[in-house]
């Protein structure tokens, strides 16, 4: 899926402006952003329920605007509301839905029973929508959305209103879809995006501020914590080699900066064997996405 | 487009609007229809001497049809205003929208779903004047026509509710425009009575003229052209008018 200057106005007020990236098969994308920064927009552009102002958005190589039916064939889309009819069963929705995407009557039927399967819903298919709880109906959306296996699986919020056994799960099954789909993912929770996703893509009043592969975050580390039973004046650890600066945590913990390419663990290990310290704890912290983003949107707020 | 069209249906018999309309409406046919009958029991004497006198056809079926027709007008806003609005509200209309399904075809599927409930109505309604039938000879040529011009004339309702529910997330507020709509319409002829061409020109777009041809049974492709030129028009706005609302909101 490749997305080309994608831009959408309500009014004169840009709300989506010229997004570009692209998704390949095996990538969660994580999209994170402040509220009302345009990741609903964004995500309902990509589903093809809002026409976009300019740009072009491609999938398996349709165009989803030229060729709307082929395109929409390769996605699965969950909105911020699962879009479920109050007055249908479980079953009967998600065979409508099957229908709907082009299944015929025997494969919608499997297709219905493997994505209740997946998403845990074989207990409630005789269920009415509308007497399900929040998270059984967002589970019912994610079926919905994974029901013809597409290739390009578009989420919006998919885990809000579970509890944290049925965000497990969620969040386990999303992992797994990640595998053989390209999965699209919005939300504003950091957690969500390091736990599950490989990509992450901030997004601010409707700009892509930031686009990094997870991975990359976590492969250099900038500062170690540390916890010591007896410890020495902090003057002291900013002396050890490789240390920038020291912060102390309070309970003999102590927070060490130190440069990207090196990691002053050794001398930690060393100086409190020689001098007594007593080391109890000793964690690499990496460069975290909490950070990056705070730094992003607010930053962008402080020089306007 | 059958998917569609078998989901609002579906959807249609589970909500208990559309029984309580089936009962309403089938009553008071009933009960009129019984009126009229016993109408034409005291007239019978005095039609018995008359050349070319009116027979019952024309005076039980085809007045049955006509308050039929008043019937179905005030009910039909009721039924399509769910079509487009309850989606909207629902949140619903996201599903349509990303499936790989053209506009056309949903409001096809809607029309057709809420035309194939309409049409069981008439069928129903067609079975009281057809009950005559075992004690009387019926014309059936007549009946026939008058039961298509209600068909007809449905279907053009039913195309404009559609076309008014696309407009607002209010069931509500589709419904009462849509009856709005539909009065203007088949009212229009009131003002063309007595009056000059002008008024004449106006009269020919009212919705019921049409079935009064229809009910006397004078069949014009004029008239049949008329009601279907009428509801593709409004289909057709109610595509345009969907196509649009993905760059509006």
């Amino acid at each position: 899926m490749q997305v080309e200057q994608l831009t959408r106005r309500y009014g004169d007020i840009p709300v989506v402006d010229t997004v570009s990236f692209t998704l390949a098969k095996g990538q969660i994308v994580g999209f994170l952003g402040p509220n009302g920064a345009g990741k609903s927009t964004t995500m309902r552009m990509l589903a093809g329920v809002l026409a976009p102002n300019a740009g072009r958005i491609v999938i398996d190589g349709n165009d989803l605007l030229d060729q709307p039916r082929r395109a929409k064939r390769a996605i699965g889309y969950l909105p911020e509301q699962p879009p479920l009819y109050r007055e249908l069963t479980v079953d009967e929705q998600l065979r409508y839905s099957a229908r709907l995407h082009g299944l015929g009557h025997a494969a919608s039927c499997t297709a219905v029973e493997r994505a209740k399967e997946r998403c845990g819903l074989t207990e409630v298919g005789r269920r009415l929508n509308g007497n399900l709880s929040e998270g059984y109906r967002q589970r019912v959306g994610i079926a919905q959305a994974i029901l013809h296996d597409p290739p390009v699986i578009i989420l919006d919020e998919p885990t809000t209103g579970l509890d944290p056994i049925q965000l497990r799960e969620i969040r386990k099954l999303i992992r797994e879809l990640g595998e053989n789909h390209g999965v699209i993912l919005s939300t504003h929770l950091l957690a969500e995006v390091q736990a599950m996703c490989s990509h992450v893509q901030i997004m601010n009043a409707g700009r892509l501020v930031y686009a990094s592969p997870l991975a990359a975050l976590q492969q250099q580390s900038t500062s170690l914590r540390i916890g010591l039973n007896a410890p020495p004046p902090i003057s002291n650890l900013v002396e050890l080699p490789g240390v920038e600066h020291a912060e102390a945590l309070g309970d003999g913990r102590f927070r060490l900066f130190h440069a990207p390419d090196f990691v002053p663990y050794r001398a930690v290990v060393e100086q409190s064997c020689t001098k007594g310290w007593d080391l109890w704890e000793l964690t690499p912290e990496y460069a975290d996405l909490e950070r990056i983003f705070v730094e992003l949107t607010l930053g962008e707020k402080a020089t306007e | 487009m059958f998917t569609i069209a078998g989901r609002e249906l579906r959807s249609l018999f589970l909500s208990p609007l559309a029984w309580t309309l089936l009962a309403v409406i089938q009553g008071l046919l009933a009960w009129i229809f019984l009126l009229l009958i016993d109408d034409f029991r005291n007239l019978r004497g005095r039609l018995v001497g008359l050349e070319n006198a009116p027979g019952v056809t024309d005076l039980v079926a085809a007045p049955l049809l006509r308050i039929a027709a008043w019937c179905l007008l005030a009910l039909t806003p009721l039924l399509t205003m769910r079509l487009f609005s309850e989606e909207r509200r629902a949140r619903t209309l996201d599903l349509l929208l990303s499936a790989p399904v053209g506009m056309t075809e949903i409001v096809l599927g809607k029309y057709l779903g809420i035309l194939t409930f309409l049409f069981g109505v008439i069928a129903l309604i067609a079975l009281m004047p057809l009950s005559l039938a075992s004690g009387t000879s019926l014309d059936f040529g007549k009946l026939l026509a008058g039961l298509l011009g209600l068909g007809l004339l449905t279907t053009s309702f039913a195309a404009a509710g559609l076309y008014m529910s696309t407009l607002t997330a209010q069931p509500g507020v589709a419904a009462i425009s849509t009856l709005g709509l539909l009065l203007f319409l088949c009212t229009l002829d009131v003002a063309g009575i007595g009056r000059e061409t002008a008024a004449n020109a106006l009269s020919y777009l009212s919705l019921l003229r049409h079935h009064d041809a229809l009910l006397l049974g004078a069949f014009d492709s004029a008239d049949v052209a008329y009601y279907l030129l009428f509801s593709i028009a409004f289909l057709g706005l109610a595509i345009r008018r969907l196509d649009d609302s993905r760059l509006r909101d």
